[in-house]
């Protein structure tokens, strides 16, 4: 009876030890799931979700605090993507956050441009270059395409330019199959 | 020596029907020089070319008009010599149908070339040898056009076999066998070339053995210097992969390359090219094509880059029903959208297609699993998998099935008797996954941009918090040391203390002084051309301003005047209730001297109201005077000047 006692304390205390040096041995640092969530997102750091950027908005996710349908650039793929990680329902895209648009690139009418740097300050990838009372312009390659530059502009010279597809971007179209329902999905 | 070498085979294959004998039948004829040529600026793997020349410059034959932008870019030439007419989008050999930018000149007939200079092979190192071919644009020529300077670095271990591809499987294409034909030394000499750089020690020859002519020439031209190899014919033996595993037995695996085992493989015509661009200094200007299909009379012709297939097919005559261009062999090739695209560096082949030669696809029928794609494919890939992953979109499940493997040869769809564009499908998901790939990396730097502005402006916030703390705690300690000095012992501190109130409040009242006098000796300068009423408006206001800072004066004379702190309190208090007193007296006046001067041309009507208003108004300013400290809120109670 005592030694039945004995070898399950044993063992008990044995498998504790053992789980105890896991848990600090193998800590994963910070919320892998907000990783994996935030990977999705399609960072344009637009806010069009209510938070203040692609990370705050996976981690909202993550704590149940917001739905997965709220993010307009990354569209029905991207609520696609997060309802199969997450095993949530999939959604229409919420429309009191936006609507899905094509993906486009600021461009400041530098005829226009007074130098305010105010879309500099706005700018949450750092895409425009500038100084106070000199000329500003975006670098193509960084703009996210969020148009929170646009809104702080006093003098109204940005607008948003939609990419046009070049050769190098192009993408072969999906095989029209005469099937009815993938002819419908590829129109 | 040729009879011991073993040659080995790949898996699949087919055997369409060549075609061929047609365009072989005359040797190859030299384009006429067209009166306008379209250069496009992206003619390689990597980044377009960036202009040299703008609208209007001349430029002779040869001459470096765009420079190579980046590792897999090159450059490109002036085909002839002529005026530069315009850059700007043009239509482009490519089945997107989009304009792509390129130069366009117009040509003056003389052929005046640039100067051309050979290159000393022996005497230049390999780097810059590898700097003259990406100078001289030349690329891959079989079709790819991948940049041969980046193909020309030996592996890891070293390059052993150089393989020369004039293999040449696909139907209706004879370029490459017209090339070793009537160019085999040509040939010779470019892969010779290629041996150093590479520092190779074999160079192989691969041929397919329906040329038997070209082999003879090819054998002629070679000697001892390489080994042509005849090759089964059997479509694709032409791919790189498949010849290298022919000749050499060696299957590279996915996603290594043929140099890690070393070995690397050309087509002919690049070493064509490569010969003229060391030996002749003579960069890629022209290519052979082979122009055939719905044509009367097939043949090879030598075309400048830049000639608009229209002009090109036109040589050999095509017939009247011809629809459509295909840029290539009808297996690989690419549809064109229109007749009048230039062709480029990677046009081996024009293929005038009509709808008798090419007829329309059969209607596609599900796919039954069969197999024969996956018997049929050379590159022992399961082409039914990839089809069904394509055809629902699940791109990652395709490349796990090495969708990336997939040499596009077309074996699959030639043999799937349910007739389905499988190479379409494997060419959609391709593409997709090539811009999720290039959305992905946007998305990784845009992370990574935001997440540092974010750490920049934190850094900045914590700067900023820091430097006003540490001013806070700087003024925190000089009141401390202010307030404990004469605590303690009230010899040292406490002068120290009152002399440095004096000397602010001297400051002060210098500062004060000096206005004053300032103010006295420059009378404002823009009142002497006015109407004597504006004048005398003029001295009423600073007649009152006076009145204020006179009592200015004598508060700042008394804080100077004696040592301060017990005294300053009721003459502070004195002061505002003078300054108070002022004020209101100030107001009073203004409003009893200066009516409002807007209402004067006003109907009599209006002008009885305002007096009503008026009335009310000075009503209610009289009320509350009585408790005097509260100053009515009307006039601002100014700080002297």
């Amino acid at each position: 009876m005592l030694s039945a006692l004995l070898v399950m304390t044993g063992i008990a205390l044995a498998i504790g030890a053992a789980l105890g040096y896991a848990a600090v041995r193998f800590r994963v640092e910070g919320d892998p799931l907000v990783e994996k969530i935030d990977a999705i997102l399609p960072q344009t750091q637009c806010g069009q979700c209510g938070y203040p950027g692609c990370k705050p908005y996976a981690q909202a996710i993550a704590g149940g605090e917001a739905e997965i349908n709220q993010c307009p650039p990354g569209g029905e793929e991207g609520i696609r993507k997060l309802a199969d990680l997450l095993g949530r329902e999939v959604k229409p895209l919420s429309e009191e956050h936006g609507v899905e648009k094509p993906k486009a690139v600021a461009v400041i009418d530098e005829q226009t441009c007074i130098g305010c740097t105010l879309c500099i300050q706005a700018c949450p990838v750092d895409a425009i270059v500038g100084a106070a009372k000199q000329m500003h312009t975006v670098v193509e390659k960084l703009c996210t395409g969020c148009e929170l530059c646009v809104a702080p502009c006093p003098v109204d010279c940005i607008s948003m330019v939609t990419q046009a597809e070049t050769v190098q971007t192009w993408k072969w179209r999906y095989p029209v199959v005469p099937l009815r329902v993938e002819g419908k999905r590829a129109a | 020596m040729r009879a011991l070498r073993k040659l080995f085979s790949f898996n699949g294959g087919v055997k369409p029907a060549p075609h061929k004998a047609a365009s072989i039948a005359e040797p190859i004829a030299i384009a006429p020089l067209p009166e306008r040529l379209m250069v496009p600026l992206w003619q390689s793997t990597g980044a377009a070319a960036l202009p040299l020349v703008q609208a209007g410059d001349r430029v002779l034959k040869g001459q470096r008009i765009g420079a190579a932008d980046g590792g897999l870019s090159v450059a490109v030439h002036a085909p002839s010599s002529g005026t530069v007419l315009e850059i700007g989008p043009q239509p482009m050999a490519h089945p997107s149908g989009l304009l792509a930018p390129a130069i366009v000149l117009a040509t003056d007939g003389e052929e005046r070339w640039t100067e051309l200079e050979p290159v000393n092979v022996g005497g230049t190192p390999p780097d810059a040898l590898r700097d003259i071919l990406r100078d001289a644009g030349i690329v891959g020529l079989g079709g790819a056009v991948f940049p041969s300077h980046q193909k020309l670095r030996p592996g890891a271990h070293g390059t052993r076999t150089l393989i020369i591809n004039g293999a040449e499987c696909e139907p209706f294409i004879t370029c490459d066998d017209m090339l070793m034909r009537e160019r085999a030394a040509g040939v010779l000499r470019g892969a010779m070339l290629m041996k150093h750089i590479l520092q190779a020690r074999e160079i192989l020859i691969g041929i397919e053995d329906n040329k038997p002519e070209a082999l003879a020439a090819m054998r002629a031209a070679a000697g001892s210097e390489a080994e042509v190899v005849a090759v089964p014919t059997r479509y694709p033996a032409g791919g790189a992969k498949q010849l290298i595993r022919v000749l050499t037995g060696i299957e590279v695996p996915h996603g290594r390359r043929s140099t890690d085992y070393g070995v690397q493989c050309f087509n002919v015509g690049t070493a064509f090219a490569i010969h003229q661009a060391l030996d002749h200094g003579q960069p890629l200007i022209s290519r052979l094509v082979t122009v055939a299909g719905n044509v009367a009379r097939p043949r090879n012709y030598e075309v400048l880059i830049g000639t608009a297939m229209r002009e090109v097919v036109a040589l050999a005559g095509p017939r009247p029903d011809t629809n459509r261009y295909i840029m290539g062999g009808p297996m690989m090739g690419l549809p064109m959208p229109g007749f009048d695209v230039p062709v480029v560096k990677a046009t081996n082949a024009i293929l005038a297609g009509s709808p008798t030669l090419f007829p329309p696809a059969p209607p596609e029928q599900p796919c039954i699993r069969c197999g024969d794609c996956a018997r049929a494919c050379p590159a022992d890939l399961q082409p039914l998998e990839l089809y069904w992953f394509s055809r629902a979109r699940n791109f990652g499940k395709a490349q796990e099935y090495h969708l990336f493997d997939c040499i596009e040869c077309g074996c699959c769809a030639y043999v799937c008797p349910a007739h389905i564009p499988l190479v379409d499908y494997y060419r959609y998901a391709k593409s997709e996954v090539w811009a999720r790939e290039r959305e992905k990396e946007a998305a990784d730097a845009a992370r990574q941009r935001f997440e540092f502005r974010n750490f920049r402006q934190e850094r900045e916030d914590s700067e900023k918090a820091a430097k006003l703390a540490a001013r806070n705690a700087a003024a925190a300690a000089a009141a401390r040391a202010a307030a404990d000095s004469p605590a303690p012992s009230a010899t040292a501190a406490e002068p120290a203390e009152p002399a440095a109130e004096g000397q602010k409040k001297a400051l002060i009242a210098a500062a004060l002084a000096r206005a004053q006098a300032q103010q006295a000796a420059a009378p404002p300068r823009n009142t002497d051309d006015l109407s004597a009423e504006t004048q005398a408006e003029i001295a009423a206001i600073e007649a009152r301003r006076q009145e204020p800072a006179t009592t200015a004066n004598i508060a700042g004379g008394d804080a100077t005047g004696t040592s301060a702190t017990p005294t300053a309190m009721p003459a502070a208090a004195d002061k505002k209730k003078a300054l108070i007193a002022a004020a209101l007296a100030r107001a009073q006046a203004q409003q009893a001297a200066a009516p409002p001067r807007n209402t004067d041309k006003l109907s009599a009507e209006t002008q009885a109201e305002i007096a009503a208003i008026e009335a009310r108004r000075q009503q209610a300013a009289r009320l509350p005077p009585e408790p005097a400290p509260e100053p009515p809120r009307e006039p601002p109670l100014e700080p002297p000047k």
